[in-house]
């Protein structure tokens, strides 16, 4: 056993994930400006056959976003935060670095299966949760490994108290874990038949339940996933990157345990207008609004960490990307219940408004975030300073922009759309038919898709520079206590 | 109370489930079996449109279309009558989705016909210029998986009590009859077709994925 003040952090799991966030980003993103284009030019549908066509990729690009980049990241980051706030490496115990290990190759065995069915059209239709059961197995062994590995930590611990960061970590994989298991409930067929292909299954639940229980999943893992543990990344690498203790305890127990408890109301909002119960809209609509207070809590604390340290946002580009990241946190979070809004969600579902909304939160909020983490894990990782700050800022701007675009053009696209659908003439008939809505919205879809092509190329430049970072950038031989050096 | 539970990860975990698992409980178990009638003559759907209805799962046609009316007047004059929550009774999955980048097509079948379909989705700009849905070529050679279908429909028959084979509902039967339904249901849409390879597929007891879609499509209203 080492003594406390001079553990070895065992960073081997967390390099790994930090390769797949990287691979699964670029396959991700890149379908999904591939994707972005076949809108604006339905042509580009026949380049791979049936394999090629938009809609079978369109699960292609959110699983692989969410479960190949977000969840790596998530992964990665927790290999590499847990033993620091823990106190305890991962190389004092050989059965989690096994657990650890295990869960890396596991996860990517399913992943790879994963993109190989559903480019198949192996799919369940359920939005984020598309695999069919004998896929869903295999993720919920993948994850409870995750929770081995967490709690077996936690209990080797050498600090007690369980910082902010565990808190939110634990919150994602309980979430999660509930969430998916009650959403993927379904009945093999062939178990039952005798025929028929072996791994096709039908939904436990039917019609307005199905929808009900999808969305109260669809939601909760934008909850879990997308912000939960998202919030536990910026709770460990802003204060450690910047110097500065967190801005306020009492701000973060009271968002804490307030976003858990409201979050899971919140799902009646993507059920506005649909045939479940008019008091579960409701319910969705107001708790919608609620949901503002714990999730600017979040971002005020971290907002407010910087309070007299704004000149590191000149100085670090690190620290600009992690304010950017809760400033587009907290830009989604006043957008979505503005959404929830009964007579401003009548205007906005079904329009290309959501995709808008739904990037602010992934692009700016969850993508920055889980860049600037791996910018920050890098020269800890490898024990070299970041290659080159040039490249950061550039592709900060890049992206950026990339994001500015995306948002501002679907924005206009939804509200065109959602006008034109309703827009009446003087008596009282429909002034457009379908598809005037649809080629009115073509230079926008350019738009928005050499937005997300910006992104796509800042992103390259992220993987280019943590790859220079890795291989040839300037040994360092004291890790840094805040600030991650870098070269110009 | 929170100092404590930060020091004691198992309650901590406890409190954490707590929290979050009421709600679900609360919103979701109340008027299950409410929810889950179906509306006064809704029927489940045959065989042939359940392969259809796969081939729709298969190709994601949910990533752009809603099968969900909202009780507008705009939308009740672009599509007919609003959804019902019993209408979906026999819905597993559900196919609502989330985004209108073509039409709703939840009554579809009241205002398209096979002939209609067969060409939209060979070439739909031919048929509705500046359209930007794929065209499904594909659909024209493969088979449906007839099989599959049968298997799902035994089993919510079984699992669910889907009322198949009652007076005034679709027949199940044994494989062997449904076989025959089968090819018996989908000899007018063969018919209204125009595509050789189709009318050949048929002769030889073969389905194509096109014909079980067009029934499936057809179904809808
Ligand atoms: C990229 C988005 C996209 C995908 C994927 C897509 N569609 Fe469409 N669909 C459209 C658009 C846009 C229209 C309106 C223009 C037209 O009629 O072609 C449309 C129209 C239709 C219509 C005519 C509805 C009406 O009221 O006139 C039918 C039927 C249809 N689609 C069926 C399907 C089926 C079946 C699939 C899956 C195999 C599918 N679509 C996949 C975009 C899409
Ligand atoms: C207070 C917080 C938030 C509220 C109240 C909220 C509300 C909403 C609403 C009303 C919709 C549209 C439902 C519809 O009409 O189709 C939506 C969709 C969505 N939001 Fe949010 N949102 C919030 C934050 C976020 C954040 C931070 C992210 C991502 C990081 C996010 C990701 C999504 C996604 C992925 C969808 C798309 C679901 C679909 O496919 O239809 N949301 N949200
Ligand atoms: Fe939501």
């Amino acid at each position: 056993m080492q003594s406390s003040n001079v553990i070895n952090y065992d960073y081997s799991v967390a390099k790994l994930f930090s390769y797949a966030a990287i691979l699964f980003g670029i396959i991700g993103m890149g379908i999904g400006v591939f994707i972005a284009y076949q809108m604006a030019f339905p042509e580009l549908n026949y380049l791979a056959g049936e394999y090629g066509t938009f809609s079978r990729l369109r699960p292609l690009h959110t699983s692989g976003v969410i479960f190949g980049f977000m969840l790596s990241g998530i992964f990665a980051t927790w290999y590499y935060v847990g033993q620091r706030v823990l106190k305890v490496s991962v190389a004092e115990s050989p059965f989690l670095m096994f657990i650890g290990k295990l869960h890396f190759w596991l996860y990517m065995v399913v992943m790879l299966v994963a993109v190989v069915s559903l480019f198949a059209g192996v799919s369940t239709s359920k939005e984020y949760a598309e695999l069919e059961w004998p896929l869903d197995i295999g993720v919920v062994v993948v994850w409870v490994l995750w929770g081995v590995h967490m709690f077996g930590l936690i209990g080797i611990r050498r600090e007690k108290t369980l910082y902010i960061s565990v808190w939110y970590y634990i919150a994602t994989f309980l979430g999660v874990a509930m969430l998916y298991l009650f959403n993927n409930m379904e009945v093999p067929t062939y178990f039952v038949a005798g025929m028929g292909k072996w791994y096709h299954s039908v939904s436990m639940y039917a019609g307005t339940n199905d929808a009900l229980v999808q969305w109260w999943y669809g939601h909760n893992a934008v909850a879990f996933i997308f912000t939960v543990a998202i919030i536990a990344q910026i709770y460990y690498f802003l204060p450690k990157e910047s110097g500065q203790p967190v801005y306020s305890y009492k701000l973060s127990l009271l968002s804490f345990w307030g976003l858990m408890f409201v979050y899971l109301w919140a799902g009646g909002h993507h059920l506005i207008y649909s045939t479940v119960p008019d008091w579960m809209q409701t319910m969705g609509s107001i708790f919608s609004i609620v949901l503002i207070l714990p999730s600017w809590g979040s971002a005020i604390n971290m907002l407010l960490t910087m309070k007299g340290e704004w000149g590191q946002l000149k100085e670090n580009p690190l620290i600009k990307f992690m304010v950017l990241a809760s400033t587009f946190y907290m830009f989604s979070t006043i957008e979505g219940p503005i959404q929830s809004i009964k007579s401003v969600n009548a205007l906005a579902h079904f329009t290309d408004w959501i995709p808008g909304h739904v990037h602010d939160g992934t692009l700016g909020w969850v993508g920055f975030m889980t860049m600037a983490a791996m910018y920050h894990m890098a020269p800890r990782m490898f024990k070299r300073e970041l290659y080159s700050k040039k490249l950061m800022e550039s592709q900060f701007w890049i992206q950026t922009t990339g994001i500015v675009l995306y948002f501002s053009s679907m924005w206009i696209a939804g509200i065109t759309q959602g006008m034109m659908w309703r827009a009446t003439d003087q008596f009282g008939n429909l002034s457009y038919s379908f598809i005037d809505t649809v080629t009115v919205l073509i230079p926008y879809y350019v738009i928005r898709a050499t937005g997300g092509l910006l992104y796509l190329i800042g992103f390259f430049i992220f993987t280019y520079n943590f790859y220079k970072t890795m291989t040839a950038s300037k040994a360092i031989e004291n890790e840094p206590q805040h600030a991650s050096p870098m070269a110009a | 109370m929170f100092h404590w539970l930060e020091k004691n990860p198992f309650f901590f975990a406890v409190g954490v489930f707590v929290v979050i698992a009421y709600a679900g409980i609360v919103e979701i178990l109340p008027d299950f079996a409410e929810r889950a009638r179906p509306v006064e003559g809704r029927k489940p759907y045959t065989v042939l449109q359940l392969a259809g209805r796969d081939v729709y799962i298969k190709d994601s046609c949910n990533a752009c279309h809603s099968q969900l009316i909202r009780p507008f007047k705009s939308e009740t004059d672009r599509y007919g009558m609003y959804s019902l929550s019993g209408e979906f009774a026999y819905d597993r999955p559900f196919l609502w989705g989330s985004k209108r980048t073509g039409p709703d097509l939840m009554r579809v079948g009241n205002y398209r016909t096979t002939d209609w379909h067969e060409n939209h989705m060979l070439d739909p700009t031919s048929i509705v210029p500046g359209s930007i849905m794929p065209a499904y070529k594909h659909m024209f050679n493969n088979v449906a998986d007839i099989e599959t279908a049968y298997a799902e429909a035994y089993t919510v028959k079984k699992v669910f009590n889907v009322p198949y084979d009652q007076p005034d509902m679709p027949k199940l039967g044994t494989w062997d009859e449904a076989q025959k339904a089968v090819l018996e249901e989908a000899k007018p849409i063969v018919e209204a077709m125009k595509s050789q390879e189709v009318k050949e597929a048929y002769a030889r007891g073969e389905i194509k994925e096109i014909v079980a879609i067009i029934a499936y499509l057809n179904s809808l209203k």
